[in-house]
């Protein structure tokens, strides 16, 4: 143990702590900028860059960083001298120098880290005036990148190498024209890059963000001949309030269809009424290759795997071609979604197709990327017209002056907004298992379950495991979430020694309630664990809580479907993988 | 950029060498090294299969190739000539011995000359501060370099037309 003193305050901290987390243990706050730690995701960025966080060590003559300075016996530290103070001072100085002064118009404005820095410093003149580095913008279906305002704190590179794996950013050139590029300098969408937002979500400035769709929504929904329909994913309800000062974890699912409704949808539908019906598809097609199994064909491709995330999608066409038949042929919620609109609902509603915009609100930027994927549109008419981030929707109801937190609960309407437990839980890691297990089990045993809350499938572990006991015949079943995590469940497979029966995967950390679209967290992994807990409890407060009870999911297959992988569902509910190695 | 064809040989030699350090990415530097030195220059496609071999991302091999400008993505001419840039050199000169360098080749940093012959790159500091202006061609070295000497020299490596030199 180590012995020093932290603004005359004495405290005692285990060898190898940091001067920044001793701090932080007393509650002493230091200014970062370039470091980041999500405790317990084992995710760490700490190259140490900025010097932002320097504090002054007695007896030393030159300023600490102290994020990565280790403390020592005896240390006697003073977070906040004046000499401290005005070293970070110059320190953003000198960084705002080579920054576009663009607050006023960029994406980032009000949650940009730089910008609060600035604030929080009292900056009011920049004394330091010299060249200012270019470079182009680079747009992709999903994300754009405007290095222009990076300050190469590498958060966006440890996401994308350490984290996912994908590696496709890395620090190129050197000195002034340092910039985070994909290799070659080709542009993302040219590279591996999955879309998975988690270089966006942690990135403290506007050089990372996703693809603006606000506007082309505003105008479909003042074009009178349009009808605009709406879809919210399970994970949004329990962050979009934090968007509007309201505590993590907060349910606003009653908020936000009241404020849709404000914002002129014509009909506010949920994304959890198409998790149902994915169920169906993946659960059946998982119980169909099950049984072959059993009956002993060796031909049969299993473990099956989710295929709900787009980024994962992407991740396994680029990474892991070879195994592109082991995935669930199911499309994700937000496709199935928009295929049974522009059919079956359009069709009801006596509206074409091209007057029928479909717009998604999805705590994700791989959605935007998905929903622009050839195979989802017809004659070039997309399935989903707009994915938006839950940002986005805040910044729209924000537009429109809507009081969020004033809003009365209202519900989804009919027939595509009924939903069950099971789907609501889609939105965090272990969900979607959870919700085939629930429903995969009935079919199979054609017993009723007893317990519907499966804890052996929850938590934030990276990597998990469990074996379900379907009356006798246990069914193993593993979870990753991060694409590192899901990359050795692939290795495994492919060596050929994987024990799993189903496999779930999710690209972001703890699952779509972490997704890029999500309001920005800013390195705090409490944020995930409340909004996790307010999933789980919007589960247990259904009365409905397995998929194939949905009376209107029901009523779909009787009207429209027919059965799950029916000639129909096949073509409208599943899809085919490519590979893009 | 135009997308070459590696022939099945160069690959294998490019294995070869990231064999030889144990396929470590620690090693990076060093294959990239070697693999110059054997193919005079690294392009993309290099790039990708050293990123394999040493199981890193190719982003991360082109973020170290783009790092060190002893690197190079173009292929070098028969005669690589370097103009060293560091302090030193610059405060003599070497900038007018440069740009004499590519008036009278007409490429600039960067290119090779349309016959293959000349390519021209600038380096940082060399360590031979002493000779400051220097220039190197190929392996050969060339102190207090001033921009009248720039025709002799290229005319050294121009077999048959030594014109230039002649009017300097
Ligand atoms: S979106 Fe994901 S895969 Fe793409 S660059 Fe960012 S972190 Fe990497
Ligand atoms: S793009 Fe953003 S996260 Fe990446 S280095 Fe630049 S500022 Fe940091
Ligand atoms: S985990 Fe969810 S939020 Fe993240 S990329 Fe996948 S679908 Fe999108
Ligand atoms: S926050 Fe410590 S050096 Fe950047």
């Amino acid at each position: 143990m180590i012995n020093l003193t932290i603004d005359k305050k004495p405290l005692v901290v285990k060898k190898g702590t940091t001067i920044l987390e001793a701090a932080s243990s007393i509650g002493i706050d230091i200014p970062t900028l370039c470091h980041m730690n999500l405790h317990d995701m084992n995710i760490e960025n700490n190259p140490g860059g900025c010097r932002v966080c320097v504090v002054e060590v007695k007896g030393r003559r030159n300023l600490a960083p102290a994020c990565c300075t280790e403390v020592a016996e005896g240390m006697e530290i003073s977070s906040h001298s004046i000499r401290a103070i005005n070293a970070r001072r110059t320190v953003v100085e000198l960084i705002l120098s080579d920054h576009p002064a663009d607050c006023l118009v960029c994406a980032k404005s009000g949650n940009c880290d730089l910008q609060d820095l600035a604030h929080h410093l009292g900056i009011r003149e920049i004394h330091y005036q010299g060249e200012q580095s270019h470079y182009r913008e680079d747009t992709s279906p999903a994300i754009i990148r405007e290095m222009d305002k990076c300050i190469l704190c590498r958060r966006c590179e440890t996401m994308c190498n350490q984290v996912q794996t994908v590696g496709v950013l890395s620090t190129i050139n050197r000195g002034f024209h340092c910039v985070v590029s994909p290799a070659f300098e080709m542009n993302l969408d040219h590279s591996s890059c999955t879309y998975c937002g988690q270089c966006v979500a942690v990135c403290p400035t506007g050089a990372l963000t996703e693809v603006d769709e606000t506007g082309a929504v505003i105008r479909a929904l003042s074009d009178p001949t349009k009808t605009v329909i709406v879809q919210t994913a399970p994970a949004v309800r329990a962050a979009l309030g934090e968007e509007f000062g309201m505590e993590a974890g907060t349910l606003v699912t009653g908020k936000m269809a009241a404020a849709l409704r404000r914002l002129g949808f014509d009909y506010v539908f949920d994304t959890d009424f198409a998790a149902d019906l994915t169920i169906m598809e993946e659960g059946t097609e998982l119980l169909g290759r099950l049984n072959k199994y059993l009956a002993g064909d060796q031909e049969v491709k299993l473990p099956i795997l989710t295929s709900c995330c787009p980024a994962w999608v992407k991740f396994f066409e680029h990474q892991f071609p070879d195994l592109k038949d082991i995935p669930s042929t199911a499309r994700s919620p937000q496709q199935m979604f928009g295929a049974i609109a522009k059919t079956y609902f359009a069709d009801k509603m006596k509206v074409k197709r091209e007057d029928l915009v479909v717009v998604s609100i999805m705590p994700c930027v791989a959605k935007k990327y998905e929903s622009s994927r050839d195979e989802f549109a017809v004659n070039g008419n997309p399935d989903v017209d707009h994915a938006l981030t839950t940002r986005e929707l805040a910044q729209l109801i924000n537009l429109a002056n809507i009081d969020f937190k004033a809003l009365p609960n209202e519900e989804f309407d009919q027939p595509m907004g009924e939903s069950t437990g099971a789907s609501v839980i889609f939105g965090t890691t272990g969900g979607v298992i959870e919700a085939a297990v629930r429903t995969a089990y009935e079919v199979q045993t054609g017993k009723t379950l007893e317990r519907l809350d499966f804890e052996e499938l929850r938590g934030m572990e990276g990597l998990r495991k469990a074996t379900i006991d379907f009356d006798g015949l246990p069914i193993n079943i593993g979870i990753a979430h991060g694409l590192g995590n899901a990359r050795k469940l692939l290795e495994e497979i492919k060596a050929g020694k994987s024990e799993f029966h189903a496999i779930e995967i999710m690209s972001c950390p703890g699952g779509c309630i972490g997704g890029g679209g999500q309001p920005y967290h800013h390195g705090d992994v409490e944020v995930l664990k409340k909004r996790q807990k307010a999933i789980y409890a919007e589960d247990k407060s259904k009365t409905i809580r397995k998929s194939h009870e949905n009376p209107y999911i029901k009523k779909l297959y009787d009207e429209f479907l027919g059965e799950p992988l029916s000639e129909k569902a096949h073509h409208l509910l599943h899809t085919e993988y490519f590979d893009r190695s | 950029m135009p997308k070459i064809k590696l022939s099945e040989k160069t690959i294998s030699q490019i294995k070869e060498i990231c064999a030889q350090f144990d396929n470590q990415e620690g090693e990076l530097i060093n294959v990239l090294h070697q693999v110059q030195s054997k193919l005079g220059y690294l392009p993309a496609e290099v790039q990708e299969v050293i990123a394999k071999e040493l199981n890193m991302s190719v982003a991360k091999v082109y973020g170290v190739v783009t790092f060190y400008s002893f690197f190079t993505m173009l292929p070098q001419g028969e005669h690589p000539i370097s103009i060293c840039m560091g302090t030193a050199c610059y405060v003599r000169g070497a900038e007018q011995v440069l740009s004499e360098f590519k008036r009278q080749l007409n490429i600039e940093v960067g290119e090779t000359s349309p016959d293959g012959k000349f390519s021209l790159s600038s380096l940082r500091c060399v360590g031979a501060c002493g000779l400051a202006p220097v220039v190197t061609v190929g392996e050969k070295v060339y102190g207090r370099v001033s921009p009248q000497q720039v025709g002799k020299i290229i005319a050294e490596y121009q077999e048959g037309c030594p014109s230039e030199a002649q009017s300097a």
